[in-house]
Order: structure tokens, then C-alpha cells, then sequence
């Protein structure tokens, strides 16, 4: 379980105009860990994740990951270097099939040029038969395997969850980002996710960082826990030492609830 | 005979949209004889309709031969718009644009040769190859280096073409009196002036004319594609109306007096038969049905479907982008070779960016994302339009045909209003169909795995 630090954040910051969305924030997720990051809506959850993924550059700060720093990389160059993450508003390719939405994640590494593509080489039969099995692969284990040809789309909700996690799986990532993966499913569903949420870390060897609101799921699987208020972490620990923070139940319930509690 | 000419018509419209579908369903068959056997055949058809004399006259005469060649052509600029507003997602009106840098350039190299002048060939050609290897050259040195200020890289980009294009036109005009005595005057011309020289040297005009435009493009799209969608539908505006520019006043303020300007440019030689114009359609379709359906295609396609997704996909959304303007401008640049050794004269009224809007309502029409409805919303809307409202509304008087600017936009809206994602969807057929995916085999990596999950299998 200890190991080197998979994500090392020192002092990250992020200004939005004049509103601060982040400020001076450290966290260190070591190898093999899974862990939670917590706080109440526009805590600034989602902005670490963006900055971490490259889609928000971040004020200052620094964000090393694997001992590499990820200053000015583009998004796509720190998918390739072994982040994926999801989203917490489903960001599926609609109208693409579900096979597709995870056979787009092979891109970076799918061992053949736009030559072979157009003269149809037999390395391009090769690779994108290999390329196809492992997307079928990651369904299976999902179990989506039956709606494989289905428009993203018209899959109901919860499918379109494990869709988006199968896909981040498929950028062959080592450390996994999920943004609320439990929302808007029900108790049945959250207990099938939490078990696969397991089975891939195991699986896969992942490091995965997580941001929920299920109280369940993150004091269920995580085993270390960050809480995040205004833009600045308020506690960390493990879920038994977060339950007990009457700052962190202040942060969720309002000053006067700890007392009450 | 009115009705029997009206009727004949329709019967030829209905055949050529079957020979359409035919030669789509032919390729999709398996097997490589079958294949190459639907090709000849979907060739020999048309091209004994057209020569097999019927009475006094053919099945397939002139007029209908222009537009089938006009056809092929607009389905080769269709197409490559369609990869980059269908498949890539970015709206643009510079189609038209390279349609006709194309057209005059394949039109520039051939009337040179054709008129004792080799300096056309070996400038362009000589200046694409070069201008492709500076722009290689440039990827490769800026690569070493993080987050280059797009203007900064086309900077580079732009001195290395003007590099090029100087150092081609040396080269050029070193080795043009070489072939001087071989190509003759066109009074005496030499063994290289005609047949199968001249052959290879259309097609060789048309596909670096294609080069030729692909490069421009991305020199053009470099900067610009960084701009927003409809930003970029602005700029691309401001493109077409640049090259129409330089087109009426190539003879003025552009070195070439043999494009004439306003006046258009005639005696091209006119090359195009049907062999060629189907041989260059059937590559551009299955180029590009190769490439749509590939890792790079799905790539295209998911910039199209969400920007953001795709970035945290680890896919290289500037480059897709650029690679499909790219590969679209090349199309287009294709087909307007092919269309200028078709018509034998140029005049940039044909380039105007109005007319631009045809490909654009083309690609939409078909279904945007659909290569089928593409290849047979081009045929069907030049013989709809130009064939079949022009018979009928030729019966009403000699002004009447005028009507069907009226009726077939008309046609256009109520195609929006009931059909909005166009006639085809994004649906495919035959050959353009993506290959279907084989049952699969269980694999054991995951078959093995004990504590795989199953379905409503609580913690």
C-alpha cells in the first residue's frame, strides 16, 4: 500500500477573476491508495480536477505526478502520461456507439498511422482487432457488453456512468479520477459500483482519487479522506477521524449542528 | 414527344441514383474480383451509354455527361466538406475556396505544357514536395517545445513556405529549358506535348493541384481553427472572397496573364474523360471511407461530439482538427482539377462565394456525418436541379427554368422542417458502412477474473 507519491500537490491555487476557487491546496495520494475528496457544493472539488487534468491552468502551485511535474502540459498529453478521469456531468460522445466511446480512449496508442489506415495495411487489421477486443474487454467487465452498439445516448442513466468509467479505464491510466460516480444512482446500483470500484483498483493497479457527495460510497471505500470548504482543505484523516470533525460537520450542516450532533 | 422526352428524363435520373447505389453496394460485397469486376462494370456502363450509339443520337448525350461529370466532381468537394463540418464538426465556407485554388492550378500546369512551357509542372510540383517537407521539418523542431503561441508557430510555418515556393521557383526555372525542345511550340509540338505524356501529366497536375491546396489550407487553418466554431464559419468567409479576389485580378496583380482574370481562363485543355473523372472519385471515396473509419476517424469524430471529452481522452484536438481541413481541402482541390480539364475554361464567377453555399447545402441535404447521403445528394441534386426542373420547366417558356431557384430552395426548407438531420442521417450504406465488428472471442485475461461483478450484485 505505501509507496512512492502517485500525486503530489503543493500550494495549488486558483483564481477565477477576483473569486478564489482554490487556495494553496496540498494533498499526496500514494501508490495504490483510493482517495476521497469531499466538501459541499462549489467547495472548489471539481476545479482541482480540472487543474489536475489540465483543463484549467492553475494560478500557482505545482502538481507532480509520478515525480513529473505537469506544469504547462496540454490535457491530452497528461491523459497519455496516465490520468483519466470522468466527469460529473456525463461527458459521453452521444452519438456514438457504446464500443466507440471506448475504442476512442485506444487513440493515443492504437499502433497505427493514418497511412495504414487509408492503403488498409495488415498492421491496421491487426491492431484495430486487438484494439477492438480490449474495448470489449472493459465492456464485459462493466457488463455492457450487450449494448456495445448502442448510441451512447440512449442509455439510461447508470449505464452511461459505467460507460464513462469503462472509457477512462481504456487510456490505460495509473492514476483514475471520478468525479461524483455515484450520483444520481440508486442504493442497489451505488453497491455495484463500489464493488467494481474495488475490483479495477486491484485489477488494474490503480491509484484512483475520488469526489462524492454519497456519504456511503466515500466512507465505504475510501481510505483517506480530504474535506474541502471554500477552496481550502478544513480536515483530512480517515473516514472514522473525518465522521467525528466538528469542523466537517459544521462545513455540511451549519454552524450550531456540531454542538447538536 | 414532350411527354415521351419528360419521361425519358426521370428514367435517366432514376438510373444514374441506382448506378450510384449499385457501385456503393458492389465495393461491399467481399472479395477482391468481385469488387474489381462491380468497378469495370459501374465504368463500362456510362461510358457505353454515352459512346453506343441509339438511333441518331446516344442514351446518355452531352448535356446529360456534364452533368454526371459535374456530379463527380461536387461529390469529391462534398466529401471533404462533409469530413470537416460533418465529421470533424467545423463549420466552413472556405471549401469553395480550394475548390478553385485546385482548378486553376491543375488548369495553370496543363495549359503551360500544353503551350511549350514546362515551368508550371516543375514549379508546383517541386514547390509542393518542398513546401511539404518544411512543414514536416517545422512539426518536428516545434515539437521539442511546450505551448508555442499558435502565431508564433505559423510564422515559422509561413517563412518556411515562402522558403519553398522561392527555392521551387529556382529550381524550376533552371530546369525548364531542359524540356524546352522535348514539349515543342504549340505550332510544332514535341514527342512530350501529347498522348501519354500529357496523360500523366494531367493526372499528375490534378493531384498536386489537390497537394497544392491541402497545403494552403494548412497554413490557413493553423491560426484559425483555433477560433470558435462560428468564428471560424466567419474567417473561412473572409477566405473565399480572398481567392475570388486573386482569381479576377490574376492578370494584374498576380504574375499570371494566362489565367486572364475577369475574363476567365480558356484553352484548357480538356482532359477529363470519364474514365478519369470516375477513377478520381472512386480514390477520394474510398480514401475517405477508409480514414472515417479507422482510430484517426473516430478521433474527428469525437472532436465533433465534445471538445473536452476528447481532450481528457488523451486525443490531440488542434491536430484532428487540422488534420481533417486538411484532408477535406484536398479533396477539394482534386475535384477542381478534375472539373477545370472538364469544362475547359475558368472564370472566376464560378468561385463566388454564393455558388460556395452549393457544397454546403449538399453536404447538409445528404446528412451531415453521412458519406452515402454526400455521393447521393451531389448527383441527385445537379440531376434534379439541372436536369430534371430544366426539362419540365423548359416547357413553359424559355424563361420558366429560372423558377427552379425558386422551387429548389423550397425544397431545401421543408427538407429542414421535416427532416432536420438530413436525408440520410448519419447513416451509411454498402462499402461506406464501417466494417462490423467480429463476435467475440472470450477473452481469458477477463473470463479468468473470479471476482468479476455481476449484474445486481450488491456490497
Amino acid at each position: 500500500m505505501s509507496g512512492a507519491a502517485v500525486l503530489d500537490i503543493e500550494g495549488l491555487t486558483k483564481f477565477f477573476g477576483g473569486l478564489r476557487a482554490v487556495s494553496g491546496f496540498d494533498l499526496t495520494v500514494s501508490r495504490g491508495q483510493l482517495a476521497g475528496l469531499i466538501g459541499p457544493n462549489g467547495a472548489g472539488k471539481t476545479t482541482i480536477f480540472n487543474m489536475i487534468s489540465g483543463l484549467y491552468v492553475p494560478s500557482s502551485g505545482s502538481i507532480r505526478f509520478q515525480g513529473q511535474s505537469l506544469a504547462a502540459m496540454e490535457p491530452f498529453e497528461i491523459t497519455q502520461l496516465g490520468i483519466g478521469r470522468t466527469f460529473q456531468n456525463i461527458r459521453l460522445f452521444p452519438n456514438l456507439s457504446v464500443l466507440d466511446n471506448v475504442r476512442i480512449a485506444y487513440h493515443p496508442h492504437a499502433g497505427y498511422g493514418v497511412l495504414d489506415a487509408v492503403l488498409r495495411t495488415r498492421r491496421f487489421a491487426r491492431q484495430e482487432r486487438e484494439l477492438t477486443r480490449q474495448a470489449q474487454d472493459f465492456l464485459t467487465i462493466f457488463t455492457l457488453e450487450g449494448v456495445q452498439h448502442e448510441l451512447a445516448r440512449n442509455l439510461p442513466y447508470g449505464q452511461q456512468r459505467r460507460v464513462e468509467i469503462a472509457r477512462a479505464l481504456a487510456c490505460t491510466p495509473r492514476l483514475l479520477l471520478l468525479d461524483e460516480p455515484a450520483a444520481g444512482m440508486n442504493p442497489n446500483e451505488i453497491g455495484t459500483l463500489m464493488e467494481l470500484i474495488h475490483f479495477i483498483r486491484d485489477r488494474f493497479d490503480l491509484t484512483i482519487l475520488l469526489i462524492e457527495h454519497q456519504m456511503r460510497v466515500v466512507m465505504g471505500i475510501c481510505e483517506q479522506i480530504t474535506v474541502l470548504d471554500f477552496g481550502e482543505v478544513i480536515a483530512r484523516g480517515t473516514p472514522r477521524e473525518i465522521q467525528d470533525n466538528p469542523k466537517v460537520v459544521e462545513a455540511y450542516l451549519g454552524k450550531g449542528a456540531a454542538g447538536a450532533a | 414527344m414532350e411527354l415521351g422526352f419528360l419521361l425519358l428524363s426521370i428514367v435517366k435520373m432514376s438510373a444514374i441514383l441506382a448506378w450510384v447505389y449499385g457501385l456503393i453496394w458492389i465495393l461491399g460485397r467481399p472479395g477482391a474480383v468481385v469488387k474489381g469486376a462491380g468497378i469495370l462494370a459501374a465504368f463500362a456502363v456510362v461510358q457505353l451509354a454515352m459512346t453506343l450509339p441509339l438511333g441518331d443520337r446516344t442514351l446518355l448525350d452531352d448535356f446529360d455527361m456534364g452533368l454526371l461529370f459535374q456530379a463527380c466532381t461536387m461529390a469529391m468537394v462534398a466529401l471533404g466538406l462533409n469530413l470537416i463540418y460533418g465529421f470533424n464538426g467545423q463549420f466552413s465556407l472556405a471549401q469553395w475556396g480550394f475548390y478553385g485554388i485546385g482548378a486553376y492550378a491543375a488548369a495553370d500546369i496543363t495549359f503551360r505544357w500544353t503551350s511549350g512551357d514546362a515551368s508550371g509542372l516543375l514549379v508546383l510540383g517541386s514547390g509542393v514536395i518542398l513546401g511539404g517537407l518544411a512543414i514536416r521539418g517545422i512539426t518536428r523542431f516545434l515539437r521539442q517545445y511546450r505551448r508555442v503561441p499558435v502565431l508564433s508557430a505559423f510564422t515559422l510555418y509561413l517563412l518556411g513556405a515562402v522558403a519553398a515556393g522561392a527555392l521551387a521557383l529556382g529550381i524550376g526555372h533552371a530546369l525548364e529549358p531542359l524540356l524546352r525542345p522535348l514539349l515543342g511550340t504549340s505550332q510544332a509540338p514535341g514527342p512530350l506535348a501529347g498522348g501519354l505524356p500529357l496523360q500523366l501529366v494531367y493526372v499528375l497536375a490534378v493531384l498536386i493541384a489537390g497537394v497544392f491546396a491541402a497545403e494552403v489550407s494548412f497554413l490557413f487553418g493553423l491560426p484559425v481553427l483555433t477560433l470558435g466554431s462560428d468564428y471560424f464559419g466567419i474567417a473561412t468567409l473572409g477566405f473565399v472572397i480572398v481567392v475570388n479576389t486573386l482569381m479576377v485580378n490574376s492578370d494584374t496583380i498576380l504574375p499570371f496573364p494566362e489565367m486572364k482574370g475577369g475574363r476567365g481562363m480558356i484553352g484548357i485543355p480538356k482532359l477529363t474523360t470519364w474514365f478519369w473523372a470516375f477513377a478520381f472519385l472512386l480514390l477520394v471515396m474510398v480514401v475517405m471511407r477508409n480514414l472515417v473509419h479507422s482510430s484517426t476517424g473516430r478521433a474527428i469524430v469525437s472532436v465533433r461530439e465534445d471538445e473536452t471529452a476528447a481532450k481528457v481522452m488523451g486525443i490531440d484536438v488542434a491536430h484532428h482538427k487540422l488534420l481533417a481541413f486538411v484532408l477535406g481541402s484536398l479533396f477539394a482541390g482534386i475535384g477542381g482539377g478534375v472539373y477545370a480539364h472538364y469544362i475547359g475554361f475558368l472564370s472566376p464567377g464560378t468561385f463566388d462565394f454564393l455558388i460556395g453555399f452549393n457544397p454546403l447545402i449538399i453536404v447538409v441535404f445528404g446528412g451531415l456525418g453521412s458519406m452515402t447521403g454526400t455521393i447521393t445528394a451531389s448527383f441527385g441534386w445537379l440531376f434534379f436541379l439541372e436536369g430534371l426542373l430544366r426539362v419540365i420547366l423548359g416547357q413553359l417558356g424559355t424563361e420558366a427554368p429560372t423558377w427552379r431557384f425558386v422551387l429548389y430552395p423550397i425544397a431545401l426548407l421543408l427538407l429542414m422542417l421535416l427532416r432536420p438531420q438530413g436525408l440520410l442521417g448519419t447513416n451509411e450504406w454498402g462499402f461506406l458502412r464501417a466494417d462490423p465488428v467480429p463476435p467475440r472471442e472470450a477473452s481469458p485475461a477477463i473470463a479468468a477474473a473470479p471476482d468479476r461483478p455481476r449484474p445486481g450484485a450488491t456490497a
